[in-house]
């Protein structure tokens, strides 16, 4: 009679955790699965992956779209890496935009949905993240998948105790072996994330980059917020920038790239190559500590009542008020940023000019909304990749 | 590469161990626990998480 009420509470616990695991299982599985569609641009002359440049990556993970829009005329080469970190979505829906939108008259631009797509797999745990976000188009609501800081465990695993960069030998924290920002210039046969960015100096290499902008955003409760972050060759570029964005379009600040801090793609990648590289932050309350609840709405509207008192407390390092920081502002912000960089690139290299039409300024997109310049993918002459 | 395939092995190890204990308790809060503990080894075994 014991044995029997015993096995009966043990069933009915076997079956709630059945069930839960079934649950779990189909909404990671639908996430990990789920694939963004993009309509390629006008600009758009040929689609190849990250493992066309180091063939170790090809069909992998992180075998990440790389969008190429070649003028045919000659001219500087600018590569846009989007998604560095896939929770911070202001990046990769700038870097979409470009490619549904951009020409280049002159030169070529390159540019990267995701650049690391195994992170954009997952959402960090025990943060309640949502899975998915929205955002309303002229057609219909198109639908993107929210990812984490870091590379998905279950593509690189386990973490090491302590994480060496290479080739520095500077000592970071384990779990920065998954993270695309702490990994440059990665190695041939280093972790996942190590791999993808030594993939990403030979397509720097192979396609004779000459700069490269990292897009991100971060909390306000960071100091390295809302600004343009320079490794020492590209200064003149960041300082004419951050000064003319400042006066005529949003504040924007501008930081040299420290020279002990490594494995930031600012630091390194100007360092190994010939490209000098930025690295352009805009507001996300949604990634702030102090954050209420972590839903989809915060992520797209970045309002938060509880940043709000953090920072009438003197507790942020960047201005919040009733009005959040919606994500128009967010990848206006990001656009106007990376055209006033090319601009700049080529009033200082004449020799090598790069121009880019087609893309919104901050004012068009905070005026019409991010969705107003993407393209209907069920279009009749939609070329879409699945991203 | 092996160290990630040994962590699978060690994972399954583990998952072994769990639903055997769960088998053999007498225990029902211990049980519930031991399914507890069980699931994030069974989503990693899967794939899934």
């Amino acid at each position: 009679m014991r044995l029997n009420k015993e096995w009966t509470i043990k069933g009915i616990a076997m079956a709630v955790t059945g069930i839960i695991l079934v649950l779990a299982g189909i909404a990671f599985a639908q996430h990990r699965n789920f694939k963004e569609e993009v309509v390629l641009g006008p600009g758009v002359t040929a689609v190849r992956t990250l493992g066309d440049y180091f063939t170790p990556l090809k069909g992998g993970p992180n075998d990440a779209n790389v969008f190429i829009l070649d003028s045919g005329e000659p001219g500087g080469t600018m590569l846009v890496l989007g998604a560095s970190h896939p929770e911070e979505p202001a990046t990769s829906l700038t870097a979409h935009l470009l490619v549904e939108n951009a020409r280049v008259e002159q030169g070529k631009l390159i540019v990267v949905i995701h650049s690391n797509p195994s992170a954009s797999t997952v959402t960090r745990p025990g943060d309640a993240y949502p899975r998915f976000f929205h955002i309303e188009s002229d057609w219909g609501i198109k639908k993107f998948r929210m990812g984490d800081r870091w590379a998905n465990p279950l593509d690189s695993w386990p973490d090491p105790e302590t994480y060496v960069h290479f080739p520095s030998g500077q000592l970071l924290a384990y779990m920065d072996v998954r993270n695309l920002n702490r990994t440059w210039p990665g190695r041939a046969n280093g972790s996942l994330a190590e791999q993808t960015c030594y993939a990403f100096m030979r397509l720097i290499e192979a396609e004779g980059v000459d700069l490269v902008i990292d897009l991100h955003e971060a909390e306000l409760e960071y100091p390295i917020i809302g600004t343009i972050v320079a490794h020492q060759r590209a200064l003149r570029i960041a300082a004419m920038a951050s000064m003319t964005l400042t006066a005529e379009e949003f504040r924007i600040g501008m930081e040299i790239s420290p020279l002990a801090l490594h494995g930031l793609s600012h630091r390194e990648i100007g360092d190994h190559s010939n490209a000098p590289a930025f690295l352009a932050e805009t507001p996300q309350p949604f990634l702030d500590r102090v954050r209420g609840i972590t839903d989809e709405s915060l992520l797209l509207t970045g309002k938060d009542e509880f940043v709000m008192k953090a920072g009438e407390r003197g507790l942020l390092y960047w201005p919040i008020d009733e009005d959040g920081w919606p994500i128009d502002v967010r990848v206006g912000r990001h656009c106007s940023t990376i055209l006033s960089i090319a601009e700049f690139w080529t009033m200082f290299n004449r020799s090598k000019p790069l121009v880019v039409t087609g893309v919104p300024r901050y004012a068009d997109v905070v005026a019409e909304g991010v969705g107003r310049f993407f393209a209907d993918p069920r279009g009749a002459s939609a070329q879409v990749v699945l991203e | 590469m092996a160290v990630m395939v040994l962590y699978y092995v060690i994972t399954a190890l583990f998952t072994v161990i769990l639903v055997r204990n769960f088998i053999k308790t007498r225990d029902v809060q211990k049980g519930i626990l031991y399914l507890a503990v069980l699931m994030p080894f069974v989503l990693r075994l899967f794939r899934l998480k």
